[in-house]
């Protein structure tokens, strides 16, 4: 024990000595001192409680025998429960959480979406050194937010091996009426081991894609629409050496989809009280999976995103990637239902079963067929979701006629783009407000081995549900439809725009960041104080859920418009989509694609902000 | 690779192979707007506006770097750089494409493997490749042996460069050796070397690869392997020219992407010069081969 506790101290001289060194005493003068306490003691009262509440928690980081698919396996965890404990928080406390580790390797633990000091942000190598095998490190921070979060190691694959847990917090003054409430954490394991799984990637990057096309398929096209027609459907993809079925990386083939750590078959349940409301926090807590989200028979009422409350708006289904969290208030009516949530790429689900009584059990709907990529994912700009069914949908907007286009892009946007196009000083330097700059600028780096293809004509709409949602019958929530309660907090003019793409070679499986994987790259620096827009573009075939740590992301729309805070944004196949930071936290900051094989991969920006 | 001795005919494959690969230096797909303009024209749309693009010069990775760097910069920890992520980790892998049965006919059987271990980086590998042939009684009949060195130059291709060695019933040769690799518009798999040894002789190989999936894990698999001359070597039975050609068609079961049982057949034919010395020595200048194999990697 007296180890431990001069570990902590070390961790703590170090800490201020860096706090010292780096300026702005200011900032973090309120982390200062860190509580010590009984280790150990507590651990043993808190010990497999899985909701802990007040502001003094103590975790305890370990490995576990799980067992998911008939085989017994080393998972990490927290405190023995996968997911961890839920920490239940309330706004403006100072919260200090004591992280022991008794892993033989170093671990971590992020608090994904909370606005505090860099140092206790939880990542290795840029807020801390990590908690290393047998050391203590004990965070603290004062929370100036409230809503649904979530934690997890930041540490190697850690993340997908089970160390997260829910984090909920409450807010100083409740206005909303209190609610009865499930959090729903939905995750991802696989019994390989997870570098393994990279490995395998690496060499064959579709090796778990079993949804292939096959000569079968071609065949069944060739007897619909004849050859030519079976043939010019697949000239592209074929030309440019893309599957149109490459939805996800990984699948069923090594993960089990867990809901609240149960798998399908376990069949997670939670209660409720006929003719009442219940608010359902949802949090995605993958590794690499999105995840879409019904009710079969219920409309959910998002009312939260990212911890944020939103305009209530109803819907049938949602999508959300890692990272992700919504908030839906449901009504229900009958006795039982089943929670749903079928993996992007469509090679399975899991489910729970929401019910008045235990042992109650809701039909489960089947897995949605595959439906590929259209060509509006691959090169923006319009959709060609195999027939022209898709017209009533938004991506079709930008196909059509010119007037079409005009229409919806109210603003004058072609005579501006025009005009911006042949003015370079003009988009370094954006008016108030002005919407951000549709002139498409690939980086240098990008025209090389690390990338497959470049959007010249990105999406940038915001209501498509992306693939395997559009045309389904069911309203699904689109990012569009994100509107933050109270609307935009800093309304200053943007002082400058950065543009950054989205880019990988699926067929090396490298991703990047303008081509260039983190081990490469430069920083990106943000001057402390200033409003900046960032443009995301997505140069590649795959949805990148990009969260940026320590600052909020104000999403916008095309037009400029402020839609919703977020910490993380999930930006679709060729989308490019643009938000607002209010640069106010000095320090060093983690930004990368929530996919933990992406991440790895070196989609990965350290952010710089001095 | 092999290179097949008893060849004749002399011409360089890689000049009529170069042009159906295309560039291989700009092999990204730039979605330029004549691309959209035509496959919307094949969906029957009207043209987009496309939105201006300006072109590789105008932004570099690090334009907001501030001269920065992952190693300095302001609030960083102590010491040498902590975060390391999977690319710049070093990865290898051992692939058997063929470990095979050949059964010419005649109760005429060999064994040929096809190996390469690799260990590398996305951008830069060592391959260590190994081919070769042993007969009925276990004999090594011939084998290639190389070591290259392979450099991401392009999204798709690698260019190769390295040192072979081959052995056959002629004195051993060793070879310099560099080509190309990567994958062609339409999923074709190729590689191509050429290969320059002491007195001049230079070597010319060929390999493509289709995938045909029949279903997501039976596979049907033709291969085309060619091989060329620049001189006559009566001694190694290498003919000036093309001096041979295989086509095989193999089907193989997946039973897991890294394991899968295959059967084949194979064309091979001995062209020109290199067949008239096969002739002479008393060999068939054609034959078909039955095959059974397996090939697995991990």
């Amino acid at each position: 024990m007296s180890h431990n506790i001069a570990e902590c101290d070390t961790a703590r001289r170090q800490f201020m000595k860096k706090t010292l060194t780096g300026g702005s005493l200011l900032a973090v003068a309120t982390l200062i001192p860190i509580a010590k306490a009984n280790n150990d003691d507590v651990k043993q009262k808190d010990e497999k409680k899985s909701v802990l509440t007040g502001n003094e928690f103590f975790l305890t980081i370990v490995e576990s025998k799980v067992n998911f698919t008939g085989n017994t396996r080393v998972a990490t965890t927290v405190n023995g429960l996968l997911p961890g404990p839920t920490l239940r928080m309330k706004e403006g406390d100072t919260i200090t959480v004591h992280v022991r580790n008794e892993l033989d390797e170093d671990t971590s633990i992020h608090w994904h979406g909370i606005i505090l000091p860099y140092q206790m942000d939880g990542v290795p190598g840029i807020s801390f050194t990590g908690i290393k095998a047998g050391q203590t490190f004990t965070y603290q921070f004062t929370l100036a937010q409230s809503g649904t979060y979530w934690y997890h190691s930041h540490s190697a694959f850690q993340e997908i091996t089970g160390l997260y847990g829910a984090l909920v917090i409450e807010p100083a003054e409740q206005v909303e009426p209190v609610m009865a409430e499930q959090v729903i954490v939905l995750s991802d394991w696989t019994d390989e081991n997870p570098m393994r799984v990279f490995g395998k990637l690496k060499t064959q990057s579709d090796y778990y894609n079993y949804n292939q096309a096959t000569f079968f398929d071609f065949m069944s096209d060739v007897s619909k629409v004849g050859i030519g027609g079976a043939v010019s459907k697949r000239k592209m993809w074929n030309e440019m050496r893309m599957s149109p079925t490459d939805l996800g990386d990984l699948s069923a083939a090594t993960l089990t989809f867990l809901m609240n750590g149960k798998t399908a078959d376990d069949n997670w349940s939670g209660l409720f009280k006929a003719g009442e409301k219940l608010r359902l926090r949802f949090i995605n807590g993958a590794g690499n999976s999105f995840f879409d989200v019904r009710i079969p028979g219920l409309k959910m009422t998002v009312v939260g995103a990212d911890g944020g409350d939103l305009e209530p708006v109803e819907v049938d289904e949602f999508r959300f990637g890692p990272g992700e969290t919504y908030d839906v208030i449901i009504e229900p009516t009958e006795s039982v239902y089943t929670l749903f949530a079928q993996s992007m790429e469509r090679s399975g689900y899991v489910r729970g079963t929401l019910a008045i009584k235990a042992g109650l059990n809701a039909p489960v709907p089947e897995v949605d067929a595959v439906q590929p990529l259209t060509m509006g994912d691959m090169m923006g700009g319009m959709d060609m979701s195999n027939d022209m069914s898709a017209m009533d949908h938004s991506a079709m907007d930008m196909s059509g006629d010119m007037s079409a286009m005009t229409m919806n892009m109210p603003g004058d946007m072609n005579a501006m783009t025009m005009e911006m196009s042949g003015d370079m000083s003009a988009m370094d330097m954006p008016n108030a407000r002005s919407k951000a700059s549709q002139t498409v600028r690939h980086a240098q780096q990008e025209y090389g081995a690390s990338v497959d293809a470049r959007v010249d004509t990105p999406r940038i709409t915001l209501d498509d549900p992306g693939v395997g949602l559009r045309n389904n019958g069911r309203r699904v929530l689109t990012l569009a439809d994100l509107k933050s309660k109270g609307g935009e907090i800093d309304t200053r003019p943007v002082d400058r725009e950065l543009e950054l793409h989205l880019t990988g070679n699926m067929e090396r499986y490298t991703w990047s960041f303008d081509g260039v994987e983190f081990g490469s790259s430069t920083p990106i620096h943000l001057n402390y104080g200033e409003r900046v827009r960032i443009i995301l573009h997505n140069d590649t075939m795959m949805t990148h859920p990009m969260h940026l740590h320590g600052m909020w992301s104000d999403l916008e729309d095309s037009d400029g418009n402020f839609l919703a805070r977020r910490h993380t944004i999930p930006i679709q196949p060729a989308q490019r989509v643009s938000f607002l930071v209010t640069v106010d936290a000095r320090g060093q900051w983690a930004w990368h694609c929530h996919l933990l094989f992406h991440m790895e991969a070196g989609m990965f920006r350290k952010v710089v902000v001095s | 690779m092999i290179f097949i001795n008893n060849v004749k005919k002399v011409s360089l494959v890689a000049f009529f192979i170069l042009p159906l690969t295309g560039s291989f230096a700009d092999e990204t797909t730039e979605q330029e707007h004549s691309a959209v303009n035509d496959s919307m024209a094949e969906m029957d749309h009207s043209p987009m506006t496309r939105l201006p693009t300006l072109k590789a010069s105008s932004r570099s990775a690090d334009q907001y770097s501030n001269g920065y760097t992952l190693e300095d910069a302001p609030y960083g920890l102590a010491g040498p750089r902590q975060l390391k992520l999977a690319d710049e980790l070093l990865f290898w892998g051992l692939k058997a494409d063929r470990i095979e049965y050949v059964n010419s006919g005649d109760q005429d059987y060999r064994w040929i493997y096809d190996t390469q271990f690799w260990i590398g980086s996305d951008y830069n590998k060592l391959l260590l490749n190994a081919e070769g042939e042993f007969d009925k009684d276990g004999k090594l009949e011939e084998s290639s042996s190389e070591v290259l060195w392979s450099y991401a130059l392009s999204t798709f291709w690698n260019t190769q460069l390295g040192v072979n060695y081959t052995t056959s019933d002629a004195p051993s040769q060793t070879w310099l050796g560099a080509g190309i690799s990567g994958l062609a518009p339409y999923w074709f798999e190729i590689d191509m070397m050429a290969y320059v040894t002491k007195g001049g002789q230079s070597a010319y190989q060929l390999e493509v690869e289709y995938e045909l999936l029949l279903t997501q894990q039976l596979i049907l698999q033709p291969r085309i392997e060619l091989a060329a001359f620049s001189k006559n070597d009566d001694q190694q039975g290498q003919g000036k020219g093309l001096s041979e050609m295989i086509a095989g068609l193999r089907l193989r079961y997946e039973i897991s992407r890294q394991i899968a049982p295959y059967i084949g057949v194979e064309w091979q034919s001995t062209l020109g010069n290199s067949a008239d010395m096969r002739q002479q020595s008393g060999e068939n200048k054609q034959q078909t081969n039955w095959i059974a194999g397996l090939s697995f990697w991990f």
